[in-house]
């Protein structure tokens, strides 16, 4: 048996099909995962993503700490509320987890990571403390649910959960922004490529809220929508489309590595900085989709003619585009077509721009 | 629980074959395994003239999660194929014993039948599996 969420017996009793995902027995779908999907694009739906692990750090030291930490820039971090995007990487610049930063006081920064890498980053986050001198505390918040609410009518539903006066203050809250309202926080954040809020709520809450959504038109989802909303929304998922052996320069994440201020010494530069002067990294992440019947899956072999190979990393079919779609990494001189080894069937594959979806619209031409 | 058909005959790998009066017995996946599966989005199923063996690996389902090899339960020669499945994959989910077959053949011998499981036994393997 897994680990399991504050939400895990309301998920058996409104008959979720259960998973193992990074330890954690989670909620795979409620019925149909298609029909999970596309609430969320064209209504709402909320996930338990309580598996994810809200670090709290605390200390005057934590900018300084945070700065040397990621590879994106915390002087970017000026608003309070504002949140950040970013990956945490090894000396080689390998990528050890992506996370989101929130800036909530000069003395209170909060980090979400993710499910199967908590025990792996809070370890890393605690060495390079101590490791740096810096006095920063580092506290796992295991007392707190944390559920993502995602649709064009996300953010209404959650509204009229809250106080009276932190109603209006949320709905104002511009994207990539959070708020405290008394014990909850409310981030304007997601992993859909839709509009909504992230939840974070104490333990003991997490059911009556989760029933109170369901009674505002929110469709319980499961982790199945989860992964194809945020593969249409052209997002990575740690594990697949990288780790610690690839960089975020071959990830697609580029956009995520600040290298300026040139004097800002995170971990991982060195090895950034290197590849870039040696012309730049050999493989990029790019968009796929599939131009003959079948489905991209994750490991497939991906055969660039004249050029090389490469391999998706993460592939399914798209509910809203009814086409297969994926993520692959690719030699750097791939052009717009590619093909596919399915099942040991080369299929053609056209190289796209992501996201394959924003905001329930395709933005991909068919 | 998952829905076992009484007149059918059944795989332990989770496929259903039915007789037809003409003799040729057409081929499906149980309720069980499009449950498992989930929402079906594609099929490849075997071409007409394709001889298959007891066990062979045939066809192939794939839902938004995985896909899955469906392996032949009966030996003979594939007559004929549903070709309502290419556009409609959900048929499957919607009726797995029906309007969801996959392909019917000319069994290789007359008592192709007999060696697969029965509903009772079926039933049996699905309580065995936690299902």
């Amino acid at each position: 048996m897994g680990r399991k969420t504050p939400l895990y017996d309301l998920h058996v009793a409104q008959g979720a099909r259960m998973v193992d995902f990074g330890g954690w027995d989670m909620p795979v779908n409620y019925g149909s995962q298609i029909e999970e999907h596309h609430h969320v694009r064209r209504d709402a739906g909320m996930f338990d993503v309580s598996h994810m692990c809200v670090v709290d750090l605390r200390g005057v030291a934590t900018r300084g700490f945070l700065s040397r930490l990621v590879a994106n820039d915390v002087g970017k971090l000026r608003s309070t509320g504002k949140a950040l995007y970013s990956c945490m990487l090894n000396a080689t610049g390998g990528v050890i987890d992506d996370l989101i930063i929130y800036f909530l006081t000069e003395s209170h920064f909060r980090v979400v990571v993710n499910a199967g890498t908590r025990d792996n980053d809070l370890a890393w986050m605690r060495r390079c403390a101590a490791d740096w001198g810096l006095d920063v505390e580092i506290i796992e918040r295991t007392d707190l649910a944390m559920i993502a609410v995602q649709g064009p009518k996300a953010r209404a539903a959650v509204a009229e959960l809250l106080e009276p006066q932190d109603r209006e203050r949320a709905l104002l809250l511009e994207p990539f922004f959070g708020l405290e309202c008394g014990a909850w926080f409310v981030a304007r954040t997601g992993y859909t490529g839709e509009d909504g809020f992230e939840v974070v709520i104490p333990a003991a809450e997490a059911a009556s809220v989760w029933k109170a959504l369901n009674a505002a038109g929110v469709a319980s989802c499961g982790l199945g929508a989860r992964d194809t909303l945020r593969l249409e929304a052209g997002m990575n998922l740690y594990g697949n489309d990288m780790d610690e052996s690839r960089h975020p320069l071959e990830s697609g994440l580029a956009w995520t590595v600040a290298f300026e201020p040139t004097d800002r010494d995170f971990v991982g530069r060195a090895a950034l900085e290197a590849i870039r002067q040696s012309g730049g990294s050999p493989m990029k992440l790019v968009g796929l989709v599939l131009e003959e019947r079948g489905v991209l899956r994750s490991h497939q072999k991906v055969i660039v003619p004249g050029v090389g190979e490469g391999e998706v990393t993460s592939g399914t079919f798209s509910p809203t585009l009814e086409r297969s779609i994926a993520f692959a990494r690719v030699p750097r001189a791939t052009g717009e077509t590619v093909q596919v080894d399915i099942r040991g069937k080369l299929l053609a594959a056209r190289v796209v721009k992501l996201p394959f979806v924003r905001h329930g619209r395709a933005l991909i031409s068919l | 629980m998952s829905q076992v058909l009484a007149d059918l005959r059944y795989a332990k790998s989770h496929e259903w074959a039915r007789s037809l009066p003409d003799g040729r017995i057409e081929v499906g996946i149980t309720d069980h395994a499009q449950h498992a599966l989930g929402d079906l989005v594609f099929v490849d199923v075997p071409q007409v003239g394709t001889a298959l063996e007891v066990g062979g690996a045939c066809a192939v389902v794939e839902s938004v999660k995985a896909a899955s090899d469906v392996y032949s339960p009966v030996a003979g020669t594939v007559v004929e194929v549903n070709d309502a499945l290419s556009g409609s994959p959900e048929l499957i989910n919607e009726d797995c014993y029906g309007k969801g077959w996959l392909y019917r053949v000319q069994p290789a011998s007359s008592s192709g039948l007999d060696a697969l499981l029965d509903a009772n036994a079926y039933s049996a393997v699905l309580a065995a599996e936690g299902g």
